[in-house]
């Protein structure tokens, strides 16, 4: 029996597979003007820098920490050159190293950050919303306070916090105090939408049928509440760049030995400035600017072609119009 | 179209039991009041959106509930199929007490009673194909867990729903389906566990008059072959009809008149269930047409009228149906709004003195005169009113009305509220058929 049965289900299974992500990613693929461009636009961009990250020591000739090479110390304030393509800092380090390496620093703080800021917000807003009652009451007045908080201030706290522990200010430092800041932002949000389905006919039609509520919620609410996030994880992401700059600017971030970081970077370069050294502000502070452009492009495109609403309104029409006519086309059958 | 030809025997309930037997069931729903109110956990008030029904539903009969939007048709069937709780009375569901049974004790039961929704496009998870919604209940229930057997099932009971062949649709969304086929979809999840009840709350009235019709056949046809009971819950009589066995009346949260469909049909008693009949658009009763129901519409369940709740709008209403302050506010405000434009409308508002008084429900009235206006004054503009029309029902309702002191006292005679009682083949709640308050 379970050897005849073992090969079959994976075909009708691996069908519906496909069909949801064909599904899913159908209004990407469909999308058109303005969305498409900041879409492709933002996935290029993006795209640039993780590859700048993953083959940072492929691309850069030096390490990010490295102040000399074959026994030759690196000018110091050293103007772009064929061998600094970007100049060196005043600490003779090569901008151009720090600036690659950067991408990986701050990749990697805010794909942990995201990470853990959904997989705390997400869950936590999945069961207030659905269960309600004074767990929800607490956490959003809770979440609430948090939220009316300057988030750089929670982030500032956590890392001072952090920072003097024995975590120390690494990357993980970082990546804890944006989840503090954003968590609260997931949870309204997916606490919001969770509130709106549940009202749906189809979660008491899950509920008649003898659901619990775990089920109900992973297969009924879950599906319906996620489609938000995407965008809103993307357009975090550019937020989270700022903040983790800001962070590094301020002397709260990634510490110089523990990766390079922009922020910090643009932070050491404000004197250099007056001076008339460009070389050392100006490649991390694009480099913020950059990708910080790419992820929100990449999020309005998501936003502007998964948000149903966004969608109709550029239609200027309601999905029930659309199909109006295919029902009668199947009743003339 | 009906099943059986023969006519359902009426009242033969003494030797069978019953497969859901409701009694006095109330259920309310709390409805909050401002963020202060909040704070302090303070009820700014209830919805009596099922206040007290009884009925019974035999096994194998189709029970129509039939009412105007918001008489608490749904809250009744949500009930029933435990998604609220009730606030009093009981429901035995085949000699069981299933009222304040919790959810892990009803999660059983839930095989046994199965629903349909009004919205067949709401009804489906949107993320799910149709195979995946319609053979999540054997999923659920742990009858069925190989997804060769699971989709052999589903396809099954797809194709017994007129979903054929199976195969076109069970890798679709809802969202490919039209509205028809998404209701049969509905009925086939409904259907996949054999259940003995279904509620089908207003199944076909989101459809296309088109595929209306078709929806209803296959419910006759799906009655026989998995020998079903039916709760149909609609506000068309017409459909009734052509469905029902029995049919049951409801008018905020009440039972008004349950019975036989041919007896209610052929000579409909209370007021109510006429006024609906006369509604229903001959010969074409697919056709929308706006309904001519009473002047008024249905009163908010929140605080409904007293005595009889359908007083206010009852063209045979008398003295013990209710008559109570609010009904002198609605008497004078229809009036003026009839008149609008009138002269005298602005000579008869100046003599009134502030009608929110009116507001509180109670059988006695002491309304003021307006400043500078005498009571006697209030007593002969409402005794003009009274002469223009004689035969408006309120004035049955006046035991006294005179000038007392600075106010004009107006007594309505005490509000009884009537029982459903047994009349001929049917039951009826209303005091024209109860020998105590017409006699
Ligand atoms: N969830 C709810 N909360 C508060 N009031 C409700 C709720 N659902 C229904 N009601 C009220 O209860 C009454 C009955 O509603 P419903 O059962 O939906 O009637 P019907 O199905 O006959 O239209 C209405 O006055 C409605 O406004
Ligand atoms: S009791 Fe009967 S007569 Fe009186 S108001 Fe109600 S329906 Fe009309
Ligand atoms: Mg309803």
């Amino acid at each position: 029996m379970a050897s005849t049965s073992a090969p079959a289900p994976i075909t009708p299974h691996g069908r519906a597979k496909l069909i949801a992500l064909g599904r899913a990613t159908k209004p990407i693929r469909e999308a058109s003007g303005m969305a498409r461009f900041m879409f492709w636009t933002g996935v290029g961009i993006t795209l640039f820098f993780v590859a700048l990250a993953i083959f940072a020591p492929l691309l850069s000739r030096y390490n990010f920490t490295q102040y000399a090479s074959g026994g030759h110390r690196f000018p110091q304030l050293g103007h772009p050159s064929s061998a600094h393509w970007m100049g060196t800092t005043v600490q003779s380090s090569d901008v151009m190293s720090r600036v690659v390496y950067g991408a990986q620093t701050e990749l990697e703080v805010v794909a942990i950050a995201l990470a853990m800021s959904l997989s705390v917000g997400v869950p936590l807003g999945l069961i207030s919303g659905y269960f309600g009652g004074i767990l929800d009451r607490a956490l959003v007045l809770l979440m609430d306070a948090l939220f009316a908080f300057p988030y750089l201030l929670i982030a500032i706290v956590i890392a001072f916090v952090l920072a003097t522990s024995s975590i120390g200010g690494g990357i993980l430092t970082a990546a804890i105090a944006i989840t503090a800041a954003y968590v609260p932002l997931y949870f309204r949000v997916v606490r919001n939408h969770v509130i709106s389905v549940r009202e749906e006919p189809y979660v008491d039609a899950a509920r008649a049928l003898g659901a619990r509520p775990r089920t109900v919620i992973r297969k009924y609410v879950f599906f319906n509440v996620v489609q938000n996030v995407p965008p809103i994880a993307t357009l975090n992401a550019a937020d989270a760049i700022l903040l983790l700059a800001s962070l590094g600017f301020l002397g709260y971030g990634i510490q110089p030995s523990q990766g390079a970081e922009w922020g910090y970077d643009v932070s050491r370069a404000v004197s250099d400035a007056a001076s008339g050294i460009w070389w050392t502000g100006l490649f991390p502070g694009l480099a913020i600017v950059l990708l910080v452009t790419g992820l929100t492009l990449l999020g309005e495109g998501l936003n502007e072609t998964l948000n149903p609403v966004l969608r109709q309104r550029r239609f200027g029409r309601f999905e029930f119009d659309e199909r109006e006519p295919r029902e009668e086309a199947l009743l003339d059958q | 179209m009906r099943p059986e030809a023969v006519a359902p025997q009426p009242e033969q309930h003494a030797d069978e039991e019953p497969l859901v037997s409701i009694r006095n069931l109330e259920t309310y729903y709390s409805i909050r009041g401002n963020f202060a109110d909040r704070l302090v956990g303070r009820e700014a008030g209830v919805v009596r959106a099922v206040d007290g029904v009884s009925l019974d539903i035999r096994r194998g009969e189709v029970l129509g509930l039939v009412g105007e939007s918001g008489s608490g048709k749904t809250t009744l069937g949500r009930t029933l199929l435990g998604l609220v709780q009730a606030t009093g009375g009981s429901v035995e569901f085949e000699g069981r007490e299933i009222t304040g049974l919790p959810e892990r004790k009803f999660r059983e039961l839930r095989r046994r009673i199965q629903v349909v929704f009004q919205d067949p496009h709401a009804s489906l998870n949107p993320a799910m194909t149709i195979a995946q919604a319609v053979g999540h209940p054997l999923q659920i229930h742990g009858v069925e867990h190989d997804r060769t057997q699971l989709r052999a099932r589903v396809a099954d009971v797809l194709e017994r729903v007129g979903l054929a062949p199976a195969e076109a649709y069970l890798d679709k969304y809802p969202s490919d389906l039209s509205g028809g086929q998404k209701q049969r979809a509905v009925i086939a999840r409904a259907l996949i566990l054999n259940p003995v009840l279904l509620v089908a709350d207003e199944p076909v009235s989101m459809l296309d008059m088109s595929v209306r019709a078709k929806i209803l056949e296959l419910m006759v046809a799906l009655k026989q072959d998995f020998e079903l009971t039916y709760l149909y819950i609609t506000h068309d009589l017409a459909t009734a009809r052509f469905f029902c066995d029995r049919i049951a009346i409801m008018y905020l949260g009440r039972i008004v008149e349950i019975g036989p469909a041919e007896a209610i049909y052929a000579d409909p008693k209370h007021p109510y269930t006429q006024a609906l009949l006369r509604a229903i658009p001959e010969p074409d009763p697919t056709r929308a047409v706006p309904r001519d129901l009473p002047r008024g519409e249905v009163p908010d369940a929140a605080s409904p009228p007293l005595g009889c709740p359908f007083h206010p709008r009852c063209p045979r209403a008398f003295e013990p149906c209710g008559w109570e302050s609010r009904d002198l506010r609605d008497l004078l405000e229809f009036r003026w709004a009839r008149l609008a434009g009138e002269p005298r409308v602005e000579e008869e508002q100046a003599v009134v003195g502030d009608l929110d008084v009116l507001d509180k429900p109670a059988p006695e009235v002491r309304l003021p005169a307006a400043r500078g206006r005498k009571p006697e004054e209030v007593v002969a503009l409402l005794e003009r009113i009274r002469a223009e029309d004689p035969q408006e029902p309120f004035w049955k309702g006046v035991a006294r009305l005179e000038a007392s002191g600075s106010h004009v006292a107006l007594d309505f005679h005490l509000p009884q509220e009537p029982r459903l009682e047994p009349v001929g083949d049917v039951s009826v709640s209303c005091h024209l058929y109860d020998s105590a308050a017409s006699g």
